[in-house]
């Protein structure tokens, strides 16, 4: 079992190499961040002396080396803009964005698991084409325009919900406070997860309900309960891993725009300020520390699997 | 044979009442959408007094704030919608086909190359992705359409690759061989064509993707720049909260037609993949 994780996580780390490359790349080629800087005010010396210290006037090559160089120190540099260190901007926003992503993910599954199993059990007839065509809908509207609509209804027509923040200001926000602030997001979010989802739980019970050990279990006359919840789901547990797996990159994504949407103080709003300022440092942060959580997401699929799944071999 | 096999997938096609319907509209929309410039009353960028007008029968749908014909600009902005959608799906289906056919056919160190670029493309946060690239172009309609058609193409290039490793196995494959016929010739006339319906199937769910992606772009105002109109950029006023509460004219129709187009393309993709299926029955 150790050998097999060790081997995927070797395999993982040229992947996450190439990424960063890539990233430095496409970052490099989106401008250069004295583009920023300029105006009548600034001589030519000060952007000169600005570029020597960001490094910014070496080879591309060498500035990614001295990026990599500091990295491996377990330096990710400091913002051009409010000079922080990278990791303490985003360690104090990696918060909020888990918080919402998991509450999102978690609500998302428990709405697609049901779902999906009943509208398998009940496949063809007219609940499962309500079930189906609903998560069809789910999955077609876009996050900003659901966001704008729940915004309209909660906010300006009822007045229920608070627009955007994560807590009162003036107040610490307590648990409720912040709950009644997450509602909105979390209900964009979860709607999106299990509109993509619920049709893949749906095909994935339909395969194992054709299966010959369900028919024996039928045959068993143990009750359509039993059958369905113990013999049924805990086989279907398997492809629903592997959807939850690849959620995580979607919902990471996701999460962007949403907090955007709600100004939710979150990694994806200093994302979103960090590439229109072209602040370097934060952008290559926050795209390391993505690319290390999807790589992280599919290796705990793949362990998962291998945990749930005695057919395989590691 | 051929006629016959097409009729065959038509019938099981239509067996899908909702796939049907989404169809129809769906081709409705895109009339409209190409013959905008004879629907529309006004033309899209054509500025009058009448400012915020609430929907009356000159204006079916109001005007802008700058009194612009919103039904006219949303006629335009479904058709450039519409464009970057198709465009951008041409562009990563065509890339994701080579890529797959590339690398399932010659396999080895070509295969493991290919293969893990896709990784690395597919371990991206899509969305990150597709905005550090929107930051780096002028944004615009044509490098919008760039983006998305070159961050789309991993799951094409999946997808055809799998379907290469196992046809290649096959025995008509292996009959091609065993005749000396030229690699080309089994790549293109054998492999490529038997591979088409599932690449087809993944095309439309591409189309409804890059149609979500572009809309939300533009709303950010990282897509298509006004005063071209898009279904996102329609909807970007509504960011203000007057638009929001007094002038639903203004963003709820661009919003509906972003849902219906997808929900369609959806619903017929969904209706393809059981017509194009060999194994479903009639």
């Amino acid at each position: 079992m150790w050998k097999y994780v060790a081997k995927k996580i070797l395999l993982a780390l040229p992947v996450l190499l190439g990424i960063t490359i890539i990233d430095y790349l496409i970052m490099s080629l989106a401008g250069s961040p004295l583009d920023m800087l300029a105006n009548p005010r600034t001589t030519q010396a000060a952007i000169d002396a600005k570029a020597a210290q960001w490094g910014l006037d070496q080879s591309l090559w060498a500035q990614y080396g001295r990026w990599l160089t500091q990295l491996l120190q377990g330096n990710l540099g400091y913002s051009y803009k409010s000079y922080q260190p990278v990791s303490a901007l985003i360690a104090g926003s990696i918060g909020p964005t888990l918080l919402l992503m998991g509450v999102s993910l978690v609500a998302g599954l428990l709405i697609a698991v049901p779902a999906g199993i009943y509208s398998a059990v009940h496949r063809y007839q007219k609940r499962d084409y309500a079930v189906v065509t609903a998560s069809f809908f789910a999955s077609s509207i876009p996050g900003f325009f659901l966001a704008l609509l729940l915004i309209y209804l909660f906010t300006v027509r009822l007045g229920w919900l608070p627009s955007g923040g994560m807590a009162t200001p003036g107040t610490g926000g307590d648990f409720w406070d912040v709950a009644r602030h997450m509602v909105m997001p979390v209900i964009v979010l979860a709607v999106s997860v299990a509109g993509s989802n619920i049709r893949y739980i749906r095909s994935a019970m339909l395969e194992i309900l054709e299966m010959d050990y369900l028919r024996t279990a039928r045959a068993k006359g143990i009750g359509r309960f039993l059958v369905i919840n113990k013999h049924a789901l805990r086989n279907a547990l398997l492809p629903i891993v592997t959807v939850i797996g690849m959620q995580i990159p979607t919902l990471f994504g996701g999460a962007v725009i949403v907090e955007k949407m709600f100004s939710w103080p979150g990694l994806g709003l200093v994302t979103m300020n960090a590439i229109t300022g072209r602040d370097y440092p934060v952008i290559m942060g926050v795209c390391l520390l993505s690319a290390v959580v999807v790589l992280a997401a599919n290796l705990l699929t793949d362990i998962v699997y291998a945990l749930v799944d005695p057919t395989i071999k590691y | 044979m051929r006629s016959s096999a097409l009729s065959l997938v038509w019938r099981r096609f239509c067996r899908h009442r909702l796939a049907l319907v989404s169809l129809f509209v769906l081709l409705t929309l895109m009339f409209m959408a190409a013959f905008a410039p004879l629907i529309a009353p006004y033309p899209p960028t054509k500025v009058s007094p009448a400012f915020s007008q609430p929907p009356s029968a000159q204006h079916l749908l109001g005007t802008d704030q700058i009194g612009r014909d919103v039904f006219s600009r949303l006629l335009y902005a479904t058709r450039v919608s519409l464009l970057v959608g198709l465009l951008a799906t041409a562009i990563s289906t065509a890339v994701g086909v080579v890529l797959g056919l590339v690398s399932g056919y010659f396999g080895g160190v070509v295969d493991k190359i290919i293969m893990s670029f896709t990784d690395m493309v597919m371990s991206f946060p899509y969305i990150l992705l597709v905005l550090v690239a929107a930051a780096i172009f002028e944004p615009g309609l044509w490098s919008i359409i760039l983006i998305l058609g070159f961050v789309d193409w991993p799951g094409v290039a999946r997808l055809v690759r799998g379907n290469v490793l196992s046809l290649r196995e096959t025995n008509f494959c292996k009959s091609d061989v065993t005749a000396g016929m030229p690699g080309r010739y089994i790549l293109f006339s054998e492999i490529l064509p038997n591979t088409m319906a599932p690449v087809l199937v993944y095309a439309t769910s591409v189309f409804a993707i890059s149609i979500l992606d572009e809309a939300a772009l533009s709303y950010l105002g990282m897509g298509v720049q006004p005063p071209t109109p898009s279904l996102g950029n329609l909807l970007n006023g509504a960011e203000s909260l007057t638009i929001l509460t007094t002038k639903p004219w203004l963003w709820l129709p661009a919003g509906v037609t972003v849902i219906l187009l997808v929900v369609c393309i959806n619903f017929v993709g969904d209706a393809l993949r059981d017509a194009l299926d060999p194994r479903s029955s009639l």
